[in-house]
């Protein structure tokens, strides 16, 4: 699937020559001093791009089409996997998925939102946005990561809890607010990775966890912009303020000091390039924090969870 | 005087256009729209007296309604907020922090501390509406987990009357992280067995709601509140419907077993007292 965001658009013209160069080659044409040239330009114009990113392109970026979601993690990732469904109660939401896998051999349980690519697979999803049944999903399947002293990695990628009137009706309020209490007291390792954007409560939700991470161009946010703006100012279209504003990239709440572990670094041009490179940093990086965390034991793993998030204040007295 | 314009003229009491109103003398219901005697609603401890509206009342007059007088120790009274994202919209949050600490003469949108509710020691934290409309950031935060981990500490009941439009945006990733934090106190505090009652107000919505506002072993209403976690102007703007009638009122949570009962100030804190008297195995006071 091709596309495009607005600042993108000149390095995809120039990546285009290059291909159609690539191409010609094969024909016994020489191109080859050509395609440095392009090449060591196309280079040159994607550090330009990619250095100067306002917080609002990053949020762009985080929201691309393209972007790795959850499950192509999980393809790219983890071995034998099978997703459960439901929250034995009310219904599925597939805008939060929920499964068993292996991580080189080691079991584990795997749960992130989910957003689809085209218009048909956007709906099903949801955009993303989970209902209360996704949390509760989610809750039950951590609970059986407890059960079999599994270790759980979650991925995070919402614009925000959705606002319906049946996820009202059902306590969504209600839902979040338990995943975020119950969480803190599971005696398994959890391993956070905010893969796009992670969007307030609908975020949080399952981001309770020993270890949190955000990958390079992902964004991190109390409120998404269009909501913060129209707030503020009564006008959803002033997002690109409301982004500056919030400090929602991983480069600003790196700069806290207490919210996340790591950073995590994505290809040349962001993660959408390239899936399969994408996918084994982010491998690397839950190795290294499982190897840690396996160190502790239940109760160690609780106490440490507990004194991260108990950690995270800015007051004066 | 904006109320007098709307007021219907054969249910207004005695209101003579051309006689000079003191400001404040009459208040209009936001309920019923009825213009009320404004002493007469105080007397009624903020309720109106047609329609039973519980109005917004400041902390330190929700202590007063629930802590014996004389009794209450305040925390923390002293935790200030900080701008560290030097955030800014219209307004720097520094200077809306200046104009809200002025207005309300100290403080911060939660007050907490200890006191006797009818002679047994409890725990409370108390939303103020009126403190950038009891929006969460860092000290909010703090001051409630705080208030938790006292309540572990002297082995009280923990009681908070909630009050908020939810996280405080100019706050942003740290006022989510309030949420996380205070909830997992509260996990500390059900594994020891200690009652934590939640009191839902008007308005309480969003973070708020969405961490220990719901996590009551109780959550107990007043009448008519406005309790929910996404807005209803949200909620309408996205599904493009309107919104059924009592949405996201007390009773409408009520309905919807979202909260155990609806009490009214005038009985809160009696009802209270007799609830958690039975969570603690205390005999009823004399
Ligand atoms: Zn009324």
């Amino acid at each position: 699937m091709q596309f495009f965001l607005d600042f993108e658009k000149p390095l995809a013209e120039l990546e285009q020559k290059l291909k159609e160069l690539r191409d010609y080659s094969t024909d016994g044409v020489d191109f080859s001093s050509d395609i440095k040239k392009l090449e060591k330009k196309s280079e040159k114009l994607r550090d330009e791009i990619f250095s100067n990113l306002t917080r609002w392109q990053r949020t762009q970026l985080a929201r691309h089409q393209v972007r790795p979601h959850t499950l192509d993690y999980v393809e790219h990732i983890f071995t034998d996997w099978f997703e459960v469904h439901g929250d034995r109660n009310f219904r599925d939401d597939p805008a939060l998925v929920c499964g068993f896998a292996r991580l080189d051999g080691e079991p584990c349980v795997v749960i992130g939102h989910q957003k689809g690519r085209d218009t048909k697979e956007k709906v099903y999803r949801n955009f993303g946005m989970p209902n209360p049944e996704g949390y509760r999903k989610a809750l039950r399947v951590m609970q059986m990561a407890e059960q079999f002293g599994l270790p759980i990695f979650t991925f995070v990628d919402t614009p925000g809890a959705f606002p319906g009137i049946g996820a009202e009706e059902r306590g969504q309020a209600e839902a979040i607010a338990r995943n975020l209490r119950e969480m803190a007291a599971l005696t398994v390792p959890i391993i956070v990775t905010v893969t796009g954007e992670g969007g307030s409560g609908g975020a949080l939700a399952i981001a309770v966890g020993n270890k949190v991470m955000m990958l390079q161009y992902s964004v991190y946010a109390v409120i998404s912009p269009e909501g913060c703006a129209a707030i503020l100012w009564g006008d959803g279209t002033r997002g690109p303020e409301a982004a500056e504003a919030l400090k929602l990239t991983s480069m600003d709440i790196d700069a806290l000091g207490m919210i996340i572990d790591d950073v995590i670094p994505e290809p040349a041009g962001g993660a959408h390039t390239d899936h399969v490179a994408a996918a084994a940093q982010v491998k690397s990086y839950l190795k290294k924090h499982l190897a840690e965390l396996q160190k502790l034991s239940p109760e160690e793993l609780v106490e440490q969870r507990y004194q991260k998030f108990r950690a995270m204040s800015v007051i004066e007295e | 005087m904006a109320w007098f314009k709307k007021s219907k003229a054969p249910i207004a009491p005695v209101v003579n256009k051309k006689v000079q109103m003191p400001e404040g003398l009459w208040t209009k219901c936001k309920n019923c729209e009825e213009i009320i005697y404004s002493k007469e609603i105080e007397r009624n401890l903020n309720v109106c007296p047609k329609c039973d509206y519980h109005f917004r009342i400041s902390a330190r007059e929700r202590i007063a309604l629930v802590i014996d007088e004389g009794s209450f120790v305040e925390t923390d009274p002293e935790m200030k907020s900080v701008d560290f994202l030097k955030f800014k919209d219209s307004k720097k949050y520094s200077d809306r922090l200046k104009a809200a600490l002025k207005k309300n003469g100290g403080g911060e949108a939660v007050v907490t501390g200890s006191g006797l509710m009818n002679g047994m020691e409890i725990v409370v934290a108390v939303f103020d509406f009126g403190f950038l409309g009891g929006s969460m950031g860092s000290v909010v935060g703090e001051k409630v987990t705080r208030a938790i981990e006292l309540g572990l500490e002297k082995q009280a009941p923990v009681l908070i009357f909630s009050s908020s439009g939810g996280a405080r945006m100019q706050e942003s990733i740290l006022s989510l992280m309030q949420m996380a934090k205070s909830s997992a106190a509260l996990a500390k505090l059900k594994k020891a067995g200690i009652p934590f009652i939640s009191v839902l107000t008007d308005p309480t919505t969003g973070g708020v709601t969405a961490s220990f506002s719901m996590l009551g072993d109780l959550n107990i209403a007043e009448p008519k509140a406005l309790i929910g976690f996404a807005g209803p102007r949200v909620i309408e703007q996205t599904i493009r419907q309107q919104l059924p009638e009592g949405f996201q009122r007390s009773e409408y949570l009520l309905d919807h077993g979202m909260v155990d009962m609806i009490i009214s100030r005038r009985e809160m804190k009696q009802k209270l007292t007799q609830v958690l008297q039975i969570f603690t195995k205390q005999s009823p006071a004399a």
